[in-house]
């Protein structure tokens, strides 16, 4: 190498080299076909694979779905109108069963000049979410609740819902938009009280119920701040004095205002709950219970105090080891027993509680992940401020922790929103199976096997997939470092 | 806290429960600890009054009276004449069996989508995307019912494998015959079989044992071998090649084995309406392993990208940079950094798929709760003993999964300093 160095200058080009072609391009759709398809024939071959499962889903599948008919009565038409358009041979979805049918999916067995309640309180529910959730983003409140007001409405109308039932629903509506607007203090305070009024909604009876049970909320709020300087007492008053409110006065409050003022819609029993109104109900329940008790929860867990910390950890090991089928079983089965001889409460209850107790467990762990991976300096930063435990956990602690959490936290209610389909074996009627195998044993839809499933599977796939995006949203619009 | 010499710590007074911080975690503890107590003696209270009023007392005489009842699919030999408790075992058996070969299929499943989604082919890696994405977000006991509608009403019926011109075909080289009742899957025979160690009614084969021992020594042999090459590297900077001493201390005794015993395949065969000579599996068990596996493995698909996705690129680079080869990266520098990530949730993802394992109540498996929570629960009428029974089981099933689990997190934990 080194000798020929003197001669590397001696070459020097003396004729004009020809123009080269135009270089290939690299943008263009047959570029893009050679980069991403067929780069290699280990990419060739998954292609073809790709391609192959493809066509195999496609012929199998749309033939069937071509067929589709819409508008029939029953199975057996269903199939005549398949026959005679398309050959004797020819097989073809009946979607007329959803056409039929939906609201059975939809609202169970929930009498129908009544769906604009349920309707309603969904409708609401953003309302209610709406100072949590997109309380900073101006145009995508504006969206989310214009959107859930129009809807509200225009369903309700759709359904069936008489004009003045109508006119009290878009002002109630109306009032608590604009309360998000002006006062977002307050719309938080309301959308505590949702609850209750989803509740009173969706079972109807009197008024009173709801209220009386909220006030003793307010009842423990005006004592704790009456003996506010006697510190923990107070607290503990509080709770004595709800109490007492709840299990000896309410009763008799209600009975008496109820009398004197019968403010009441007609009550719907639980055994007309089903299809996704159930699931829904059981779900949101599920999950608003659920994470102030996980909170507590994965405190106490991390607690130093060895007690509250052991019991913490049996409590969520035992939940966490145990199936799901398993608790509902106890709840169906064995919560009797566990109560004071003669109680019976209401199975949709039962099953709530169960669910809300499951779902804490595994709450708990993933809050106690983010109060794990919080860093060890906003700990001592909030003890070097003085703050004492539960404002230091409150200002500090949890509101980093809780976002960190975000992702962990939607993926279990995805979760058990998606195993609020289990009910179904404690003889609940949940879409998925009891409700499909409801309508399947009608005589008119015997055999309708995948149209049902199609369209409660879609509708779980709408819902789960659209909160799983929503919790990426809420990361991105959390994010507070690493811009 | 700082005592100094001079100050005399104050007298102790009752009011330094509450204000003074030293005491008052005691004081909550037991107040938390009073509170919890009561809570429970006021529950068992309830129960045992409850128990009273419909005169059961708790007993699990029970699980030593005859069962009375089939179950389709055991892996011990059990007949209705057996007790409860067999029944149980027999049922736990199910439930380990579909659990640890649903983990088995479904780490396969998801290591295989979750590299493919990953893939700079467009086409697969999306088509995966909507593999993941459509089973994570729609319930797993949709998939149970769709998948045993499939078999129920779209598989043929066993004797339209029968014929000349058969409505069926056999698939997998005439092997497996899936039909709206069972699969007929291949069973396993041994022309020279080596005799069985008979402890009551069930039987050890020698060849279990045989196969065992081999594998073991295989697996001892390994660990002397990689020793060996690590010396050798030590001393020479050179390391041997070892990977077909490895290959052949697994396969070589254990081909020889099988090449002794003679064992084969004995292809189910269709005699009268049903098959005959293979195994039968029961398409309840069929098609919640075929719905577990697809389930979890979207999950678990999700978590071996993000496990890969975890690794930087620099890590690789590095390794390239010091001159390991591909391989070596890949065992050496990129696996134990990904598996760190991995494994944690994976072991959850079985720890769902085992407790899930209890849908088959949806195609009516007889697993843990099919018998002990299902059948010997109605016929005997024991509820609480029932159902505590069996939530036992499944806890004593999870917390052995999740010390498995912190055993290996604490040995793969970064050292930190």
């Amino acid at each position: 190498m080194s000798d020929s160095q003197p001669d590397a200058a001696a070459f020097v080009r003396e004729t004009m080299l020809p123009p080269e072609p135009p270089p290939l391009r690299s943008t263009g759709v047959l570029p893009w076909l050679r980069q991403n398809l067929f780069s290699g024939p280990l990419n060739i071959a998954l292609t073809l694979l790709g391609l192959g499962i493809l066509w195999l889903v496609f012929s199998t599948l749309w033939p069937w779905l071509s067929h589709a008919v819409w508008n029939a009565n029953s199975m057996a038409e269903c199939r005549k109108i398949v026959a005679a358009t398309h050959g004797p041979d020819a097989s073809g979805a009946c979607f007329a069963i959803i056409k039929h049918r939906w609201n059975q999916f939809v609202f169970g067995f929930y009498p129908v000049d009544l769906y604009w309640r349920p309707v309603l309180a969904f409708g609401t529910l953003f309302l209610a979410l709406a100072p949590v959730l997109f309380s900073e983003n101006r145009k995508a409140r504006w969206i989310v609740t214009g959107l859930a007001l129009f809807l509200t409405v225009l369903i309700s109308m759709v359904l069936g819902a008489k004009g003045h039932e109508l006119g009290a629903m878009t002002l109630l509506m109306l009032a608590w938009i604009v309360l998000i607007e002006r006062q977002p203090g307050w719309a938080l305070l309301a959308s505590l009280i949702y609850p209750f009024l989803a509740v009173w909604l969706l079972w109807g009876g009197t008024i009173w119920g709801p209220v009386v049970a909220l006030a003793g909320f307010a009842v423990g709020f005006i004592v704790w701040q009456l003996l506010a300087r006697f510190g923990m007492f107070a607290f503990a008053a509080a709770v004595v004095a709800a109490a007492l409110w709840w299990l000896l006065l309410s009763d008799y409050v209600m009975r008496g205002l109820a009398a004197v003022l019968p403010l009441r819609l007609v009550p719907v029993s639980s055994d007309l709950f089903g299809g996704f109104v159930l699931s829904i109900t059981i779900g949101v329940s599920g999950i608003a219970l659920s994470l102030p008790l996980g909170v507590i929860l994965a405190l106490a867990r991390r607690s130093d105090l060895p007690v509250v910390k052991m019991m913490a950890v049996i409590f969520i090991e035992f939940i966490r080891g145990v199936p799901l089928i398993a608790l509902l079983f106890v709840a169906s089965l064995l919560l009797n027993y566990f109560l004071p001889p003669g109680t019976n409460f209401d199975i949709i209850l039962r099953v709530i509680i169960m669910v809300t107790l499951f779902a804490s467990a595994y709450m708990a762990e993933v809050i106690r992940g983010g109060l794990a991976a919080l860093p060890k300096g906003q700990y001592e930063a909030a003890d070097a401020l003085g703050l004492d435990y539960w404002k230091a956990q409150r200002l500090i602690i949890l509101p980093q922790a809780l976002k960190i959490s975000i992702p962990g936290i939607v993926s279990t209610f995805i979760g058990m929103f998606k195993d609020t389909t289990l009910v179904t074996f404690v003889g609940l009627f949940d879409p998925l199976k009891a409700m499909s195998d409801t309508i399947r044993a009608s005589f008119e839809w015997k055999g309708a096997y995948w149209e049902p499933y199609i369209f409660v599977g879609s509708i779980f796939f709408i819902l789960c997939f659209g909160m799983s995006r929503y919790s990426m949203y809420l990361e991105r619009r959390l994010k507070r470092d690493h811009r | 806290m700082v005592d100094y010499p001079g100050a005399a710590s104050p007298p102790f007074r009752l009011s330094m429960l509450i204000y003074d911080r030293r005491y008052r975690s005691l004081t909550i503890q037991a107040v938390v600890f009073i509170l919890v107590m009561l809570m429970a003696s006021w529950l068992i209270d309830n129960t045992l009054k409850n128990l009273a009023i419909i005169g059961k007392t708790l007993s699990f005489d029970f699980l030593f009276r005859r069962a009375g009842y089939d179950i389709p699919q055991q892996l011990i030999p059990y007949n209705s004449d057996d007790t409860h408790l067999r029944a149980t075992i027999v049922g736990l058996l199910n439930t380990l069996q579909v659990s640890i070969l649903g983990c088995i299929s479904a780490t396969i499943l998801g290591v295989i989508v979750g590299v493919l989604r990953l893939s700079s082919n467009w086409l697969i890696a999306r088509l995966m995307t909507v593999y993941v994405e459509v089973f994570r977000n729609i319930p797993l006991l949709l998939w149970i019912l769709v998948i045993l509608a499939i078999f129920t009403e779209i598989m043929p019926a066993p004797r339209d494998y029968r014929g000349e011109n058969p409505a069926a075909n056999m698939i997998l080289f005439d092997l497996i015959a899936p039909t709206n009742r069972y699969t007929a899957v291949p069973g396993i025979g041994m022309s020279n079989p080596p005799g069985i160690i008979a402890l009551g009614r069930e039987g050890i084969s020698w060849a279990f044992i045989a196969y065992a021992t081999v594998l073991v020594l295989a697996i001892i042999g390994h660990r002397i071998l990689r020793k060996w090459a690590r010396r050798v590297q030590d001393r020479t900077g050179r390391r041997p090649t070892t990977w077909w001493i490895t290959l052949a201390m697994y396969l070589l005794p254990v081909l020889l084995l099988t090449w002794h015993f003679g064992l084969h395949l004995i292809p189910p065969v269709l005699r009268g309406f049903n098959f005959a000579d293979g195994i039968n599996l029961d398409n309840a068990f069929v098609v919640l392993w075929i719905a577990l596996t697809l389930y979890t493995g979207a999950f678990i698909a999700e978590i071996v990208r993000g496990g890969i996705l975890a690794v930087s690129r620099g890590q690789t680079e590095a390794a390239f940079a010091l001159g390991l080869r591909p391989g070596r990266t890949m065992s050496l520098v990129i696996l134990p950094q990904a598996l760190r990530v991995i494994v944690p949730p994976l072991i959850s993802q079985y720890l769902n798929l085992t407790k899930n394992s209890s849908l088959a109540i949806a195609v009516g498996f007889m697993d843990l709760r099919g018998t002990l929570g299902g059948t010997t629960l109605n016929q005997t009428g024991r509820e609480m003993e029932c159902m505590l029974l069996m939530m036992g089981i499944y806890l004593i099933l999870s917390l052995i999964i999740s010390g498995g689990m912190n055993v290996f997190n604490s040995r793969v934990k970064l050292r930190e300093r």
